[in-house]
């Protein structure tokens, strides 16, 4: 039958079952903290070298970041054979329709987008999700592009980007990450 | 009840989602395509099971005023567990199943099977219990989950069935959820009245 | 501005329920009634808005200056566990009424997944502690709205005549999927 419910008797139930949960818990942590963070790398450096041409570096390696409007853009320098053949850019928007998008933008020297990716988004199925990469032609319209000439925000707001169908918000949200990264690229200057 | 009844009951007769209406949240939530509802499913038989077989070696030495908050924290480490786990080595399936992970610990079924069968009986009768209502569970999902794929998106586990372009989108979006589980629990309350 | 829009996004565009798919159980179970619903929705928004305020705190406060972010889900659940409890003792103690009416379903908005998401999600969305506090209240409206519509549906519902596998659960199911797809229309707002 089960124990008295004394005062004691529960509090030193409650408090073993707490500990011994943390202690497990805790073990569990560091079992998987390496293989979670080796995850998250794959996906940044699978994200890298799709949005650059050709590198022979290991761009994480050497990335560096900054702090630009409350959030994190990360660089990531490629080059090969020791030239600098662009450089990958982590960039966020939190006005994504679902909240915030992860876009990885890859600059070439001369500030052209080479490719943008996709890393983490919460859009909507059918619609706003259309901004990955296979799903639809809004990603290649960027592809080639320099900001410099080319308006970094929808034709409704008086840009050059044609936005996905009924996905206004997600079109706008994804150019506001784009535009951030190029500004955050511009502003570094050149990238050793 | 002899063991096997005691496995079978969770898929047919008690099921967690179709009959019991128990865990509706992930039902509906994590049902996007029949992967998705599998792989939640597994977690929350992972969790059904451990949760049953630690609560049911401590029945005894828990006072029972502090029951359920130590029913509850077991199983909330039993989550955890998963989640870390699955963040480490599925991390596809995490990001899909995102929030319901943690929030297997709030489904009605674990709590409930702890309280209703794990708390008063063996360890191998809870063992069995849990298993056969996780795999129940399980089986929902990915009927539910399946469903939805094909006639959202006409795949299944990733198997392209038909163009998408004549499938109807709204099964993968929340109305769908609701309408698609609708008709299924009419259908297999239907199909198990049958068998009887 | 910014506060308009978690509101209007959180009561409305991505309703807990009929969107998120969270705090199903008692949007099916105590939507009988209207009355039922009101009293429901209300102890809901209760619990959920100081379950939003206690864990974020414990979070910022506690876990994370320790390093134990992975406790959350232990944590996060027994304070809501316990803040329930609290709940209960003072609903009957003021209003036995109304304690009565809920009867089984006020313990059972711990195990409401609307309140462990709503938790875990403001700390996913990095609000701050005010953000929070909006974001839970407008949650538990948009819990309270979906429940209190459904129920109106359903005591309407009550009176039709269906086949008989359809009764109960099926056609709720369908009818509350088609309340989803007429928030869906909420999308163009924000």
């Amino acid at each position: 039958m089960a124990k008295e419910s004394t005062f004691k008797n529960m509090t030193i139930t409650l408090l073993t079952i707490t500990l011994l949960s943390s202690a497990s818990l805790g073990i569990v942590y560091s079992l998987t903290e390496e293989p979670i963070n080796e995850a998250k790398n794959a996906k940044v450096n699978d994200a890298v070298s799709k949005v650059l041409p050709e590198f022979d570096n290991m761009p994480t390696s050497q990335k560096f970041e900054r702090e630009v409007d409350g959030g994190k853009i990360t660089f990531y320098p490629a080059t090969k054979g020791g030239k600098p053949v662009g450089t990958a850019i982590q960039t966020f928007t939190k006005n994504g329709f679902g909240g915030q998008i992860d876009l990885m933008v890859g600059f070439l020297p001369n500030s052209t987008i080479h490719a943008i990716e996709v890393i983490e988004h919460k859009e909507t199925p059918g619609l706003g999700d259309k901004m990955e990469r296979g799903k639809s032609k809004f990603s290649v319209q960027f592809q080639g592009k320099n900001p410099s000439e080319f308006k970094l925000s929808v034709r409704k707001d008086g840009g050059n980007v044609d936005a996905i169908t009924a996905s206004t918000i997600s079109s706008r949200a994804y150019c506001e990450a784009v535009q951030r990264a190029y500004d955050a690229f511009i502003t570094e200057g050149d990238i050793k | 009840m002899n063991q096997l009844t005691n496995f079978t009951k969770g898929f047919v007769k008690e099921n967690p989602v179709f009959v019991l209406l128990l865990g509706m949240c992930p039902t509906l939530g994590t049902t996007t395509s029949a992967i998705n509802g599998l792989g939640m499913g597994l977690a929350t038989t992972f969790v059904l099971v451990m949760g049953n077989v630690v609560i049911s070696l401590v029945k005894n030495i828990i006072p029972a005023k502090v029951r359920i908050p130590s029913y509850i924290v077991i199983i909330a480490s039993f989550v955890t567990m998963v989640d870390l786990s699955m963040e480490g080595f599925l991390p596809a399936l995490h990001a899909q199943l995102g929030l319901f992970i943690p929030l297997i610990v709030v489904n009605c079924i674990v709590l409930g099977r702890a309280e209703a069968f794990a708390s008063k009986n063996t360890v191998a009768a809870s063992f069995v219990d849990g298993l056969g209502m996780g795999l129940g569970f399980a089986f929902a999902l990915t009927l539910l989950g399946a469903a939805r794929e094909i006639l959202g998106s006409g795949k299944v586990f990733g198997m392209v069935l038909f163009p998408d372009k004549y499938a109807m989108l709204i099964f993968v979006l929340a109305p769908g959820a609701f309408i698609a589980l609708g008709y299924l629990t009419a259908v297999m309350n239907r199909l198990a009245k049958k068998s009887k | 501005m910014e506060y308009v829009l978690i509101i209007i996004s959180a009561v409305f565009v991505n309703n807990i329920v009929l969107a998120q798919f969270l705090g199903i159980c008692p949007f099916l179970g105590v939507s009988n009634k209207i009355e039922t619903a009101l009293g429901m929705g209300g102890a809901v928004t209760f619990v959920m808005t100081i379950a939003a305020i206690v864990t974020y705190l414990i979070m910022y406060f506690v876990l994370i200056p320790l390093n134990i972010g992975y406790m959350q889900t232990v944590a996060y659940i027994l304070i809501i566990a316990a803040l329930v409890q609290m709940v209960e003792i003072i609903l009957k103690k003021v209003s036995p009424s109304l304690y009565q009416a809920l009867g089984v379903f006020l313990p059972l908005i711990t195990t409401n997944c609307a309140i462990l998401g709503v938790a875990i999600l403001l700390v996913q969305k990095e609000f701050n502690l005010l953000e929070s506090v909006v974001f839970a209240i407008s949650n538990a409206i948009g819990f309270a709205l979906a429940l209190v519509i459904f129920a109106g549906i359903r005591e309407s519902l009550d009176l039709v005549d269906l086949p008989k596998g359809m009764k109960g659960a099926p056609i709720a199911l369908v009818t509350a999927g088609i309340l989803a797809l007429a928030f869906m229309g909420f999308a163009g707002i924000v």
